[in-house]
């Protein structure tokens, strides 16, 4: 599944950052960063042609050699930067589409609870949980 | 002499081998000396081997406390050293010199040839040992420190083991171990120490361990304990467990007791009068941030107890975030996951049971009496220790000092959350009143037959108040002006008509003049509305005061509908006038038009 997760606020700064904890986490942090220049374009054209939904799924962002990165960003501007393993072929579109509609749905939820402000950074143990899920296991 | 001992050594090493064989003797090894060789030399060496270890043999010389350089003699002369080992002969050869070093002969193998007694050897670790020897006091106590220290040790990790846990309950001051008397004195005899000290420190901390265990098992985020604590851990939380299916409500921390939730349920209606309604995200927040715990752990009791997380907490929901937020004032650490006896499902049909509630009463009395012994056995063994009142008072009773079903700490932690609450309260009933209800929109159009009820009320004639006027008249011609498109903005209107009153001033001024104008040739007819209008406001005035008691929402929607009333009222008195004026104008126009005709010449000839 996933090798990284991260959710991004509106301002381009991190609310929540996971990695697989195995590899150089380094250069995932960088990827994600690099990989906002990317939905940033994307938000940019979509909004020129209307696009009804915004809130959507932006897809493959860039593939590398070692890994691909996925997109999302809400009508918030909060963007959900998903890095998989290239190894891993068997994921396709859907399970992405709705890795990210889980991810979502946690948002909102922690979103809900009164006493996160939005912008803050994200330490609920149920997201934390629900990210775990999603990540590889590693062995 | 040389070849003496080298002689001497040899037919002693046969004789020393041969006595310790058989008991035939060159060597004359009486029978208490062979004995104790033998077992001392068994005690240096282990059976298996033939030569005893040089490290306890050298210890077993040290012991005989002769100076090192006699040590030394007896070696080279009961021929270890040549040999290289200490075998049985030279083992038994090298004890009898030092009984003969002992008794102050000196280190030669014709020494051993005398009546020796037996070599003293202080500082052996056997009781037989020092019974043995004649020991020295001061020797005795010096080579019983070992031993003592040993003990002491296991003493002093037994302290370090009550210590570090007595460093984890000042977070839960008033918390109370849960065991039941039952498993307390079985604790007592699991530990079976024979001293008073140790047994007590031991008993302190069992109950901590017991509620550790349960902390264990009700949130796995507690601390580690000492491996001494597990065999304990296991036996009593299957002692726990045969307890918790007899006794189920005194046990479990994330149980609420009908007490609890009654205070809950009114807290609950402090802040949201209707018990079916939710309680919002922002109104709960200032709730619970009075408890005046830290925000990311109020942010975890929300994410818990808001199961269906919409934001808002129904009452359920609040009775699990109140008791969570109780438990961690207590000192509990929160549970990653919420506690099946908080689920909004059980809390609701808990409330549609009460009773269950008679049962958790019987269930707190049974265990009263028994804890009351065990509180007398407590109280007996525990000498002055901090941690007897908690003890004492909280045999077999429930977690939670708040119930009142116990004693001092019920009444301690009480206080504490009444005092959270006290101040709650007021700012609660401050924060509490809903928002008012939006004033009910008023109807665009009075109908004709309510207007005209509301003239005869305006019949009679008085002074007015110029300011009400000016206030009846500026809905009036607000509602001039903008007519069809503003129904929803009439609420507002209505609400803050004082605001409009002011800012609608100018331009009431041009629109008075414009109903002047309207009716500029009827001054007088223009100024009975007037009149009427302001007649109509004594009317008025007698509904003020009436108003004034009912609530400020009442009164602005009723103010909001008599001024539209009046409006309404002035705006037909101001047609019926009209009429009036027209149907004189007609009446004016057929005179004059019979004159005419009867003026005209009649010409029809």
């Amino acid at each position: 599944m996933a090798v990284c997760i991260a959710v991004i606020a509106k301002e381009n700064y991190p609310l929540y950052i996971r990695s697989v904890p195995t590899e150089n986490e380094l250069k995932f942090h960088y990827t994600v960063h690099t990989s906002l220049d990317v939905v940033d374009e994307k938000i940019s054209a979509m909004g020129k042609a209307l696009v009804d939904q915004r809130e959507l799924y932006l897809g493959l962002l860039y593939p590398t050699e070692d890994y691909k990165v996925y997109g999302y960003v809400t009508n918030s501007k909060v963007k959900f930067v998903m890095v998989v393993d290239s190894s891993n072929t068997a994921l396709r579109d859907n399970e992405i589409r709705s890795m990210f509609r889980k991810l979502h749905n946690s948002y909102t939820d922690i979103m809900c609870n009164p006493f996160y402000n939005p912008g803050d950074r994200i330490h609920s143990r149920a997201f934390d949980t629900m990210v775990n899920s999603m990540m590889m296991q590693v062995c | 002499m040389e070849q003496g001992p080298a002689g001497g050594s040899g037919p002693a090493a046969a004789a020393a081998a041969a006595a310790a064989g058989t008991g035939g003797l060159l060597l004359p090894l009486s029978e208490t000396e062979q004995q104790r060789y033998s077992e001392l030399f068994s005690r240096c060496c282990p059976p298996p081997e033939a030569a005893a270890g040089g490290s306890s043999v050298g210890e077993l010389f040290r012991a005989s406390q002769l100076p090192p350089d006699t040590l030394h003699q007896i070696t080279e002369v009961c021929g270890a050293k040549r040999v290289g080992y200490f075998g049985p002969a030279q083992f038994y050869i090298a004890l009898k010199l030092i009984a003969a070093a002992q008794s102050g002969f000196p280190v030669r193998i014709e020494s051993i040839k005398n009546e020796l007694p037996l070599p003293r050897f202080m500082a052996l670790k056997n009781d037989t040992e020092v019974r043995y020897g004649t020991p020295a006091e001061f020797h005795g106590v010096k080579f019983q420190v070992p031993h003592a220290t040993l003990e002491k040790s296991s003493y002093k990790r037994a302290d370090e083991g009550e210590k570090q846990e007595p460093k984890s309950p000042p977070m839960s001051p008033i918390c109370s171990p849960p065991a039941s008397p039952s498993t307390y004195q079985r604790i007592a005899q699991s530990y079976g120490y024979g001293k008073a000290r140790s047994g007590l420190e031991q008993q302190h901390g069992a109950p901590y361990e017991v509620r550790h265990s349960t902390h264990q098992q009700d949130g796995p985020s507690s601390g580690n304990y000492g491996a001494k604590s597990c065999p304990s851990l296991q036996s009593l939380s299957v002692e726990r467990e045969q307890q918790d299916s007899s006794s189920q409500y005194s046990d479990d921390p994330w149980r609420i007791t009908e007490e609890q939730r009654d205070y809950y349920i009114n807290q609950f209606r402090s802040l949201q009068p209707d018990l079916n309604a939710f309680i919002s995200g922002s109104v709960a927040k200032n709730f619970f941030t009075k408890s005046k715990l830290p925000i990311p752990e109020l942010s975890h009791i929300w994410e818990l107890s808001d199961v269906d997380c919409d934001g808002a907490l129904t009452l359920p929901e609040f009775c699990a975030a109140f008791h969570l937020v109780v438990a961690r004032k207590n000192g509990y650490q929160l549970p990653e996951t919420l506690p099946e006896t908080l689920l909004p499902e059980y809390l609701q049909a808990a409330c549609l049971k009460p009773v269950r509630d008679c049962a958790l009463f019987d269930s707190y009395s049974e265990p009263l009496p028994s804890s009351q012994q065990t509180r007398d056995f407590s109280r007996a063994e525990v000498r002055g220790c901090k941690l007897g009142p908690y003890l004492a008072d909280s045999d077999g009773s429930f977690f939670f000092s708040i119930p009142a079903a116990q004693e001092p700490n019920a009444h301690r932690a009480r206080p504490r959350s009444r005092s959270y609450s006290s101040t709650s309260i007021e700012d609660a009933m401050k924060k509490g009143e809903e928002p008012p209800t939006p004033p009910p929109r008023p109807q665009k159009s009075h109908s004709r037959a309510s207007s005209l009820d509301l003239n005869k009320i305006f019949q009679q004639n008085t002074q007015a108040m110029t300011d009400l006027l000016l206030q009846t008249e500026q809905p009036s011609e607000v509602e001039l002006h903008p007519q069809m498109n503003r129904p929803p903005s009439q609420a507002e209107e209505n609400s803050s008509a004082k605001k409009e009153v002011v800012l609608a001033q100018p331009p009431s001024k041009p629109a008075r003049r414009k109903l002047r104008t309207e009716a500029q040739g009827l001054e007088t007819p223009e100024l009975s509305p007037t009149i009427n209008v302001t007649s109509s406001l004594p009317a008025v005035k007698p509904h003020l005061p009436v108003q004034k008691q009912s609530s400020k929402q009442k009164r602005a929607i009723q103010t909001a509908i008599r001024k539209n009333k009046e409006a309404n009222a002035v705006l037909a008195r101001l047609n019926s006038e009209l009429q009036q004026q027209l149907k004189e104008v007609h009446k004016e126009r057929i005179a004059l038009e019979t004159q005419l005709e009867q003026l005209r010449p009649v010409t029809v000839l």
